[in-house]
């Protein structure tokens, strides 16, 4: 396993050689050695997977000492066990495919090269996320992809909307950053060391509700937020959209913004141990997936749409975490790769086909001209929405099942979510692909297929989003539960803190749990195929008036304008305060007063140097009497 | 004597330029002794790490009877502090080659002069020899910025000249007062002093006046007003020492006098000297984010970072320190870069308003890239010298206080906010009048990131030798420390 290092070295060496040469390389010649490179890490990657599949065991590869002095001491150093092997998986498999349709997707624009040196930047920070063995080195990646995301939303460098959006990315990350640092300095103080190995084992002994625990995990968590997007951190993700479509299908959704969730899954004995901030999670998770859910429904963007509905299966995710099932989040965490990415590759087909256009208004009937493009996107609605058997439906159902475990009422709620899903994507399906083109839409634009450099991709992730749901086919349909098998060992000891006596659900039950949620999709199914394809009713626009509950959602709640009034504009009042009062009035007027008081003194003092002889004398003799009389006393 | 040579090298170099008449080979002598001086240093850095210390110590008989002997050392700290001055001297002369605006010969003699003097501030052993150094480095800065320097150029240069010696004249009366202290027939060597036994009074008076000296250098917040006004004055090069180097020797003066010598003051207002450096953090992070003058934001944001470093340093634990000493390094070579590229865009725009430039990464992707990299490691991105530093001290102010260490860390988010806002505003966008025509940087200039760049990444990933460096005197100093509390 001694190879292991070169998996993030690829991507590196790919940045670098393109970075280098980004004046000289010209076509398509970037993005084919990008693709080669992360492809090279694939194949890396997939020995790996197949190792730890079949021994069973994890490695720890060390590099070097990073910072070694006195107590202090972090390695560079990587670790491979199921977990990490699976992230690897993702990130460099889907990874591959979106690099392949990148370049058939950014085909002739300007910044082709600096394109793909920040895609292979970008999987390089994100296998060190995924792969170092201690919270610093995941800090690496952490701070690294959270920068190549800032330089890809703002990749049409000239549009100042585009960049003000990856600003606010790289902005609120950092506030949850911060929050990451801190739980790392505390695991420091309260462990002295801040590798997983060492850590785990030391947080065995533990007693489960520790208080340094809670506000340690709190802290890692609020990383999370500012990464996966959960509230009141999550009104980056939307925004940034701006950036080209296959990298808000690599980075925010597939890969970094699940960061948050491998994060709590790699640290579960942590949280096992700290029930109140499972429950907090638990509640973060549920109120932005329900906030998201309800925002993506009055989207009129086909890429915020899928924005909202990334915000919101990442709080179906947490949701799993908040109640212990961390593998169910993992299983979730991999098929959402494969049908979202899946899904924003199609709707980047769809950009592409009508050259540029994303407003849902004005397309319609897409699914004549386009036939691959909405094959793949049906599939991928399917998958997400969860309908048998494709691969969406047995995730959530391997959630639903443990929210059930936790609460009749939870389990209620984790329905409305999965079913607001439906909900919002059906909708995108049906105003897009079906109907009519609209009045709206520019009668000089013929959509037309995209490319197979383009199409492949999507075909295969297409595949990948029907059978992923192989990996866990629950017992009652024959299935083991490959995928929480392959997990247990990562997961052992927290599921040993947590579920004491594991309820058994009846088979009926179990059954019926299932068959309620797809019928009442199916309904779900039908009402909005009544709605826009039968009755051919389009979202208003803007000028139309809405539902008070429409407007909230469709201005998403106004919380950028809350933050805006909250946040920045005292932000800057502030800024302009301290320099022009505190600075200029106080502190500087300050220091010219003393200098102003020394120059007063020197000119009054002045006036005794009369250059009288006489006078001096005078004065030398009083001087004497004086001290002579102050002696006397 | 290879350490006196560090001082004589640039001494020898600063004479044979301010004798030579101008001519077009004198800035090349200039680079030549710079680039001497760095060759020699290096030469004492392999010394120093693979043999005995002892080497470095250099003993003059001048003036023994008053205790004024002229002596140097070299220990941990000193061998940092002058490799970073080393390494920044020839970049700084490389930066001033401009045909459009030629120097005279003097320009670069007080440039070694400045240079010299820093190297004997960093040496000296015996105080008295120190505060002369340390003064020294006044007069060549002053000359450039009075000189050479932009509006208000006189002015400016005076109230920083007055409001530093003021400063520096209490340091003095503290140092005479210690040497009255030192037994038998008095001497100004610094271990005589580490060796006085003083009390608490006498400890809390020094250290006010060693503190006052020290904080207007730094400069910490309120006595930092100075900073601002000399950097916008300053030419590009007095700026870059200024805050590459000159800074520095504040928190150098922290290390060396203020916590061996009262250790017992100390102990009693850590406190509040670690929460006068925290607002500073907050207070110029705040102001930085509205600046309108990229010279001034630069300035407010190496303000900044100057404040957490002394917050490092004050939380007395060995990560704050270790860190401080670390960020000293990497904090000079992220400032010198951040001045230099202000200066690639004024001598191109003629401006440095905020406002009037734009869309320079479109015309000058090269030079969008290597500004790109210095501003990240300003902002202590992973793998960037400025995160091993800022890590360190966030995490020895953790230690010490996990409040004050969660309120200094606010310094990452806003210097994300103002960095990327200023790189945004001026690199991205469309161009503007000014930048019409921004001509990519030449060999000259990348010459001059280069080596900048190279070791932001080596301080980044692999920043042993110098964590290594510093190590000993770290763990000497707390020793110390902790028997001196005793």
């Amino acid at each position: 396993m001694n190879y292991i290092w070169l998996i993030p070295l690829f991507p590196l060496f790919g940045f670098l050689l393109i970075a280098l040469n980004f004046k000289r390389f010209k076509g398509s010649y970037a993005g084919i050695i990008a693709s080669t490179t992360v492809f090279s890490s694939f194949v890396f990657s997939a020995i790996v997977f197949a190792n730890v599949l079949i021994t069973k065991q994890a490695y720890t590869i060390e590099l070097f000492q990073w910072i070694h002095f006195n107590t202090l001491s972090v390695s560079f150093s990587f670790l491979l066990d199921q977990l990490s092997a699976m992230m690897l998986m993702i990130v460099t498999g889907v990874g591959f495919l979106i690099h392949v349709y990148s370049i058939g997707y950014m085909k002739g624009d300007k910044g082709f090269n600096r394109f793909f040196s920040y895609m292979n930047l970008f999987v390089f920070f994100m296998l060190m996320l995924v792969m170092g063995s201690n919270y610093l080195i995941m800090f690496i990646g952490w701070e690294g992809v959270g920068l190549c995301s800032y330089l890809l939303i703002g990749f049409w460098f000239k549009n100042h909307n585009f960049n003000n959006a990856a600003k606010k990315a790289f902005i609120m990350n950092r506030i949850g950053d911060l929050g990451f640092l801190m739980g790392i300095f505390m695991l420091f103080g309260r462990f002295g060391t801040l590798h997983y190995a060492d850590i785990f084992e030391q947080s065995q002994v533990l007693s489960v509700g520790d208080t340094n625990i809670t506000i340690i995990t709190l802290l890692l968590f609020i990383g999370a937020m500012g990464k996966s997007a959960q509230i009141p951190l999550f009104t980056w993700l939307p925004d940034a959209m701006a950036g080209p479509t296959p990298v808000s299908a690599l980075i925010h959704a597939a890969t970094m913004v699940t960061a948050g969730v491998y994060m709590v899954a790699r640290s579960n004995i942590l949280y096992a141990l700290s029930p109140f901030t499972l429950l907090v999670i638990a509640i973060i998770g549920i109120a932005t997936a329900l906030l998201a859910g309800a925002i993506a429904v009055f989207q009129t963007d086909i890429k915020k749409v899928l924005a909202y509905s990334t915000v919101s299966q990442l709080g179906f995710m947490f949701l799993a975490l908040g109640v212990g099932t961390f593998s169910g989040a993992m299983f979730h965490l991999t098929t959402h790769a494969f049908f979202k990415a899946l899904l924003f590759l199609a709707a980047g087909s769809v950009i592409h086909a009508l050259h540029g256009e994303q407003d849902i208004r004005k397309m319609g009937g897409l699914r004549k001209k386009i036939p691959i493009t909405f094959l793949v996107f049906l599939i991928g609605t399917l998958a997400i929405s969860g309908i048998p058997p494709l691969s969406g439906f047995f995730s959530k159902d391997m959630i639903l099942m443990n929210v059930f475990h936790s609460g009749m009422l939870l389990w209620v709620v984790a329905l409305i979510i999965a079913l607001l899903t439906s909900v919002y994507m059906f909708r995108l399906l049906f105003i897009v692909f079906w109907g009519q083109p609209s009045p709206h839409a520019d009668s000089t634009i013929h959509p037309h297929e995209s490319p197979k450099s383009m199409t492949i991709p999507m075909m295969i992730l297409a595949f990948l989003s029907i059978l992923g749901g192989l990996f866990g086919i629950p017992e009652i349909f024959g299935g083991n539960e490959a995928i929480s098998n392959y997990l247990a060992p990562v997961f052992a000891k927290s599921t040993a803190l947590l579920i004491q006596n594991p309820h058994e659900v009846a088979a009926n039950i179990e059954l019926l749990l299932m068959i309620v949620p797809v019928i009442l999709i199916f309904v779900i199914i039908y009402a909005l195929y009544y709605y826009f394809v039968k009755r051919k009713n389009l979202p208003p626009d803007e000028m139309q008036k809405r539902g008070l509950f429409s407007k909230m959602a469709y201005n998403k709640f106004y919380l950028d304008e809350i933050y805006d009034f909250l946040f920045v504009k005292p932000g800057a009042w502030f800024s302009v305060f301290l320099q022009e009062i505190v600075e200029l009035k106080i502190i500087d007027k300050f220091i010219s007063k003393v200098g102003q008081v020394v120059v007063w003194t020197g000119k009054t003092i002045r006036y005794v140097q009369t250059g009288n002889v006489g006078f001096y004398l005078f004065a030398m003799v009083i001087s004497i009497i004086l001290i002579l009389v102050l002696n006397l006393f | 004597m290879l350490t006196l040579s560090l001082i004589l090298v640039p001494l020898i170099f600063t004479i044979v330029l301010f004798l030579l008449p101008d001519s077009k080979c004198v800035k090349h002598i200039a680079l030549f002794g710079a680039l001497l001086e760095f060759a020699l240093s290096v030469f004492v850095l392999i010394n120093f790490l693979y043999y005995c210390h002892c080497v470095f110590n250099y003993n003059s008989q001048f003036f023994q009877h008053l205790g004024i002997s002229f002596s140097l050392n070299i220990d941990g700290l000193s061998m940092l502090m002058i490799i970073l001055t080393t390494f920044l001297s020839p970049l700084i002369i490389l930066s001033a080659f401009n045909k459009s605006s030629p120097k005279p010969p003097a320009f670069y003699a007080l440039i070694l002069l400045m240079e010299m003097a820093f190297i004997g501030v960093f040496t000296a052993t015996n105080v008295l020899w120190f505060y002369i150094f340390w003064d020294l480095t006044l007069i060549p800065i002053c000359f450039l910025t009075a000189i050479w320097g932009g509006k208000n150029k006189r002015v400016i240069t005076v109230e920083f000249l007055i409001y530093t010696l003021v400063g520096s004249l209490l340091m003095l009366i503290a140092i005479i007062y210690l040497y009255t202290l030192t037994p038998g027939n008095h001497s100004f060597n610094i271990y005589s002093f580490y060796g006085l036994h003083l009390d608490y009074k006498t400890q809390v008076l020094a250290c006010l006046a060693f503190f006052m000296a020290f904080a207007i250098k730094i400069p910490l917040f309120p006595f930092h007003s100075w900073l601002p006004k000399t950097h916008t004055a300053s030419p590009t090069q007095g700026s870059m020492f200024l805050a590459g180097i000159m800074l520095k020797m504040g928190i150098y003066g922290l290390l060396r006098f203020i916590i061996p010598l009262c250790p017992l003051a100390l102990g009693s207002s850590t406190f509040y000297a670690v929460v006068l450096s925290v607002v500073g953090i907050l207070y110029s992070s705040i102001i930085a984010i509205k600046q309108t003058e990229l010279k001034r934001l630069i300035a407010f944001s190496s303000l900044g970072h100057m404040g957490l470093i002394a917050a490092g340093v004050f939380s007395l634990t060995f990560n704050g320190i270790e860190g401080g000493i670390l960020q000293v390094i990497s904090h000079g070579i992220n400032v010198a870069g951040m001045f230099y590229c202000y200066d690639i865009i004024y001598r191109r725009t003629k401006t440095g308003t905020i406002a009037s430039i734009g869309g320079i990464a479109s015309k000058a992707p090269i030079f969008s890239v290597f500004f790109m990299i210095i501003l990240l490691a300003n902002i202590a991105l992973p793998l960037t010298n400025g995160f091993v530093g800022e890590f360190l001290i966030l995490m020895g102010i953790f230690e010490y206080n996990a409040y004050l260490s969660a309120i200094a860390g606010l310094t990452i988010i806003f210097g994300a906010i103002y960095m990327l806002w200023m790189y945004q505003r001026i690199m991205y966008g469309e161009t503007t009048e000014a930048t019409q025509d921004f001509p990519e940087i030449s060999l000259r200039e990348s010459l001059v990131l280069s080596p900048l760049v190279i070791m932001i990444f080596w301080i980044g990933i692999y920043p042993k030798m110098f964590l290594h460096i510093a190590e000993p005197y770290v763990r000497d100093l707390l020793e110390v420390l902790t028997y001196k509390l005793k």
